[in-house]
């Protein structure tokens, strides 16, 4: 079986209102799977479940053959396997080197420098190693986010939202390297968004939420192309009214 | 400072003790008074508005007050006093000066180290758990985030004790040799009339607290700069 992620019969409940509702998911390894839905459809919440940040009220999280449940809190060492790009980056008021360093650091590696500045390279700020991380602009510390995750090389890598807000230019260029990481590294991607294009742009499969509930997923082109639920068609076409 | 020529070795007993009952205490009180600023900022769990509450009222509780329950539970008619154990400080000793000070400047460190850490973007939390941090190295990650804060709390809790004169003269009963410390000598100068002398120790408790807490700015700025 090639899956590194399965969903059984995941629920996350707060009080009375069930936010998530997943009876089966497979995500495979190696892909790019795009989750898409308007907002409190409850993409955020699956991604913090991937991450082992939140139990689910109930059922199963299989990852790797490693079961995570209410029960069940993930070992360390599998969750240090996954780490999320998040919307808005907070980053530690340090120099932009030691931001990206710090996940490393936390692993007890001290011998990361070069995978650092060739991560920082990659990114397009190795001229910025040395400035204090406060000092940057949105799109670069986004791109700092992303670098501070690069450089733990996971397993699998989620991104929530991670371009919302950002320029065209910072866009492109994050798109890119999510790109290259999937193909040159086989990195799993979970990508959270509600930007249907960019779910077009990068996504092999494409999963559509609506109201925590998994209503379509299918391969990219089926998706856009010909989905089989008439709500997917009609986000997809943006006539979704929510 | 000519004053008081003469009389050096006297002079620099009183300041030494000054500044190890001080420095003890404060490292005490740090010692207990980080973690639990840092538990009372970050965690809920039940009782947390009390122990809040009741660090909130210690920040503001008179020293004098303070000085005098330390009093009456090391006395000898008092509760710790009568019980005669050994590892409790007796009254008019430097030790007992050093728990008065604790008890002082721990609600200080501990609610100022709480409202720095609440001052840190909560959303850091959950991305540094996702970059692997175990709950211990969150915590110390916010606890760096906020260092400005955090010693800033620790500058406020030697303030509080290094200039503090209601409580050391109470229980440490300003012995001379023994308990007198830079406040209490002032004191009891003032009160003979020596006020050349009483003047050049407070310009040196002035000197301690000012040069204290420029060292202590410089290391903030540090923090800032980064």
């Amino acid at each position: 079986m090639n899956a590194l992620y399965h969903l059984h019969d995941v629920t996350v409940r707060y009080g009375a209102r069930t936010v998530l509702s997943v009876d089966d998911l497979a995500i495979q390894r190696g892909e790019v799977l795009a989750i898409v839905g308007p907002s409190g459809a409850g993409k955020s919440t699956l991604l913090r479940l991937l991450n082992f940040l939140q139990p689910p009220t109930s059922g199963v999280v299989r990852f790797d053959g490693v079961a995570f449940s209410a029960s069940k809190a993930a070992p360390l060492a599998v969750r240090r396997r996954v780490t999320t790009v998040f919307q808005r980056p907070v980053l530690l008021k340090r120099s932009v080197e030691a931001n990206v360093a710090y996940g490393l650091r936390l692993r007890g590696q001290r011998d990361g420098i070069d995978t650092v500045r060739t991560t920082l390279a990659e990114v397009g700020l190795a001229e910025l190693a040395n400035q204090p991380a406060r000092t940057l602009s949105g799109g670069e510390a986004q791109r700092v986010a992303l670098a501070r995750a690069m450089v733990l090389r996971p397993d699998a890598l989620l991104l929530d939202e991670p371009t919302a807000n950002l320029d065209p230019y910072n866009v492109g260029l994050i798109e890119q390297i999510v790109a290259r990481l999937n193909r040159e590294q086989g990195t799993t991607i979970v990508l959270v968004t509600h930007n249907v294009h960019q779910a077009r742009r990068l996504a092999q499969r494409v999963l559509f939420l609506l109201d925590g509930r998994a209503i379509e997923i299918a391969d990219v082109r089926t998706f856009f192309e010909a989905p089989a639920d008439a709500r997917t068609g009609a986000f997809v076409r943006g006539e979704m009214v929510y | 400072m000519t004053l008081i020529i003469g009389d050096d070795s006297r002079l620099a007993e009183i300041v030494l003790l000054s500044l190890r009952v001080s420095g003890i205490a404060l490292l005490i009180s740090t010692i207990i008074g980080i973690p639990t600023g840092a538990l009372l900022g970050l965690t809920r769990f039940r009782g947390r508005r009390l122990s809040v509450a009741l660090v909130y009222t210690g920040m503001a509780f008179p020293p004098v007050v303070i000085g005098l329950f330390v009093y009456l539970l090391l006395s000898r008619s008092g509760v710790f006093g009568s019980l005669n154990i050994a590892w409790m400080p007796r009254l008019f000793t430097p030790e007992a000066m050093i728990l008065a000070q604790v008890i002082i400047a721990y609600p200080l460190v501990a609610g100022f180290t709480m409202a720095a850490v609440q001052a840190v973007d909560p959303a850091l939390r959950m991305q540094m758990q996702s970059l692997g941090a175990s709950r211990w190295q969150t915590t110390w990650a916010i606890l760096e985030e906020a260092r400005v804060g955090v010693i800033a709390a620790v500058v406020a809790g030697f303030g509080g004790i290094i200039s503090e004169v209601g409580a050391v003269m109470l229980v440490g009963g300003n012995i001379a040799g023994q308990t007198r410390v830079l406040t209490t000598a002032i004191v009891l100068e003032t009160n003979k009339g020596n006020f050349g002398m009483a003047l050049a120790l407070g310009v040196i408790l002035l000197s301690i607290a000012f040069s204290t807490n420029f060292i202590i700015l410089r290391l903030e700025g540090r923090a800032f700069d980064e």
